[in-house]
């Protein structure tokens, strides 16, 4: 029994770890590369998996919906960030507690649409792999997690070489380390950070549609993901795409471990603690150096 | 030829003959309206709870439509707690201090009640409660009234159907596992002391966190123990991913009775959503529309409840939260009454001194505000096909086994041949 527990604690974790990766992805462009601490990308994880719940009414699998809106998902992200832009960035105002407070409010006022225009009930999907399992010997993978962590490993693996293969990739990258630079190149690095706001705007599209099929959501989802969100970001280090996964292995595989063995109460401090550990051993992060 | 002064004399007089009609019917409208405060989750986690307020609404119109209290309207006097205990001494203090209310009704649930009990009692306020767990249990202030009936020693007694299934199915081992909640707590505490007293051997008792998505580690670690009842106190969210998780991984052949204390599935947009995988949980409820718990007063309310809630997008069913509102109003409108006084005081020694007829039964109150006689139902979901709402306002659906004067079924045991509806 113990080896069963064993195996599928670790196995849990893995499928964990992978969904919370696909629900930073977004975070580690806006925040991990630009350095723009977007609170509001939980919130557009919720609009997602909503997106994800009316097209699933329509006898459409979320993850096939959330690719389908991935175009109008990638415009609303970059008129979020002219709007942001606007405000802030061409007024040489770019405070961080300013542009925190910009974003919390966005937050407000989407869930807010979210309650007037579908209530406060919890949302779910109907999937026909939900409520089932892969069985291989001791091993028991619910699809419910199996078929929501093999979209993380492929959005992360896109996103990797389109940041390191193309010339837009790579001038998001630049975009953080020196924007004078960028322009000298004849870069204009409004229209690439907008780009960038428009990736992460569909990330949170195919997350939120991943959210929805692990649980129901409602419109105030999104508060129980940023802390998650943000310590995968931070831990794998700021800017380090591949190293998203690789942190949220560490913290879904430790809540898991510590879920079965010690108490289930304990997997989310277990998960900070780690956090904090490694950030005082290695400030940057387990990869923050390979940026 | 009349004079000026005879011509003022019959012009008032005609006047005040035309105009009486209209001072008379109006003079409910103009008196002081009697204000009843309280606060409702309207946004936040608890915000499921918001048809609260469509209960306390029909109250109040029919309260007025029959004259209203002691000759006046009555006004209701709300806020949003956002689900937030923070909020809400501030907004009781602003009910009492600002808007003067006559009498209040404390928010949902034991987590937002624990902030309005020590302020009532320091104010010496009458207080009606809303489906608190033992809210009155540590600040035992004697101008409480609970609205819901948890019955006498709730925190340990509100469970005792469960345990009491569980014993007569022959269930010596209990698993216990509770959400990491004010409630779940209370409740799991609560199972523990029955377990106890029944001589049941407690083989596993851990809680998660809020919110847990997957709960496939605690599952193995509940199969490995073999109970043979599991008692789980859980919040909406983590009782469905507990029930998807129960299709996934199991929870063992040994298990004969399974639920307890599962908040969630009361509503019916959870209903909808889990569908057949309810089918043989034994859990909670309020009101089922079951033929012994039908009667006139609650399918009248009810009738009146659901275009409203489809109009509004709230709860479709309406089962566990409004009618205890209307009750709440009821309470009121008793206590009013019968003192014919708004005096805290005197109502308080009404009610405590007299039974009360709500739709959702007969009230007889003991010294901390609890119902005399618990009226917890045991519930088992049977028979749940696809995902239509409907089939949760049919009979048979969620079969009565507790309290005995209300069963309408007996328990289907073993735990997974009930699985199969």
């Amino acid at each position: 029994m113990f080896l069963e527990i064993l195996i599928n604690a670790v196995a849990t974790g893995l499928l964990l770890g992978s969904i919370y990766a696909a629900l930073a992805l977004g975070l580690a462009v806006t925040f991990g590369i630009l350095h723009i601490p977007n609170i509001a990308h939980p919130v557009f994880v919720v609009l997602g998996a909503y997106l994800a719940v009316v097209a699933n009414e329509r006898g459409w699998d979320p993850i096939l919906a959330a690719l389908a809106g991935a175009l109008p998902f990638y415009l609303l992200g970059a008129l979020f960030y002219e709007f942001y832009a606007r405000v802030f960035e061409r007024r040489g105002e770019a405070d961080t507690m300013q542009a925190l407070t910009l974003f919390f409010g966005v937050s407000l006022v989407v869930e807010t649409a979210l309650v007037l225009k579908f209530g406060t009930n919890q949302q779910t999907v109907d999937v026909d792999y939900v409520g089932q399992s892969l069985r291989i010997g001791l091993l028991v993978m619910p699809y419910r997690l199996l078929v929501p962590a093999l979209v993380a490993p492929v959005m992360i693996l896109t996103l990797w070489a389109y940041l390191k293969f193309t010339y837009a990739g790579i001038a998001i990258r630049a975009a953080a380390h020196d924007v004078r630079a960028l322009q000298v190149s004849g870069v204009d690095p409004h229209w690439i950070k907008r780009h960038a706001f428009g990736i992460a705007s569909v990330t949170a599209l195919v997350a939120g549609a991943i959210l929805v099929i692990i649980g129901p959501v409602d419109p105030f989802s999104g508060r129980l993901q940023i802390g998650r969100a943000f310590a995968v970001v931070i831990l794998a280090g700021m800017g380090a795409v591949p190293g998203t996964i690789l942190a949220a292995f560490i913290i879904g595989v430790a809540e898991s471990l510590v879920s079965a063995f010690l108490n289930p109460s304990w997997s989310p401090g277990v998960a900070f603690l780690i956090l904090l550990a490694t950030l005082a051993l290695k400030p940057q992060g387990l990869f923050g150096a390979s940026r | 030829m009349i004079s000026r002064r005879r011509f003022s004399k019959i012009a008032a007089g005609t006047g005040l003959a035309l105009a009486a009609p209209a001072l008379s019917t109006s003079s409910l409208a103009q008196a002081q309206p009697i204000k009843i405060g309280t606060s409702i989750s309207l946004t936040g986690p608890l915000s499921g709870t918001k048809n609260a307020l469509t209960g306390y609404q029909l109250w109040r119109d029919d309260v007025n439509a029959a004259g209203g209290l002691l000759g006046r309207p009555v006004e209701l006097v709300t806020y949003d707690d956002q689900s937030s205990p923070a909020q809400i001494p501030a907004i009781y203090s602003k009910l009492v201090d600002v808007d003067r209310v006559d009498l209040l009704i404390s928010p949902y649930g034991a987590v937002l009640s624990a902030p309005v009990m020590p302020f009532v009692k320091q104010r010496d306020l009458f207080l009606v409660g809303m489906f608190a767990l033992a809210g009155n249990d540590t600040v035992r202030h004697d101008k409480y009234f609970h609205a819901c009936p948890w019955g006498p020693n709730s925190q340990v007694n509100w469970a005792r159907g469960f345990f009491d299934l569980a014993r007569a199915a022959g269930c010596t081992k209990v698993a216990i596992m509770s959400a990491d909640i004010e409630f779940a707590k209370i409740s799991a505490a609560g199972g523990k002391a029955i377990s106890e007293e029944y001589r049941m051997s407690v083989v596993y008792d851990q809680s998660y966190p809020p919110n847990q998505t997957d709960f496939s580690a605690i599952l193995r670690n509940i199969r490995a123990a073999q109970p043979e009842a599991v008692f789980v106190c859980s919040y909406p969210p983590d009782s469905t991913a507990l029930i998807r998780g129960l299709s996934e991984v199991g929870i063992g052949d040994s298990v004969k009775i399974f639920g307890g204390s599962m908040i969630g599935l009361q509503y019916a947009s959870l209903l909808a959503n889990i569908g057949p995988a309810l089918n043989g949980i034994v859990n909670l409820h309020l009101y089922v529309p079951e033929p012994t718990m039908r009667n006139p007063a609650i399918d009248g309310f009810l009738a009146r409840y659901e275009p409203l809630a489809r109009a509004q997008q709230l709860d479709a069913l309406g089962h566990y939260v409004p009618p205890f509102c209307y009750a709440a109003g009821q309470i009121i409108e008793a206590g009013v009454k019968g003192a014919n006084t708004l005096n805290h005081a005197q109502i308080s020694r009404y009610l405590h001194a007299n039974p009360v007829q709500t739709i959702v039964g007969r009230a007889t109150f003991n010294e901390l505000g609890d119902w005399t006689e618990k009226r917890v139902l045991m519930v088992q979901f049977r028979g749940i096909r696809g995902r239509d709402v409907e089939q949760f306002r049919q009979p048979g659906r969620q079969v009565i086994l507790d309290p005995p004067p209300l069963r309408t079924g007996e328990l289907v045991a073993p735990f997974g041949a009930a699985r199969s509806g």
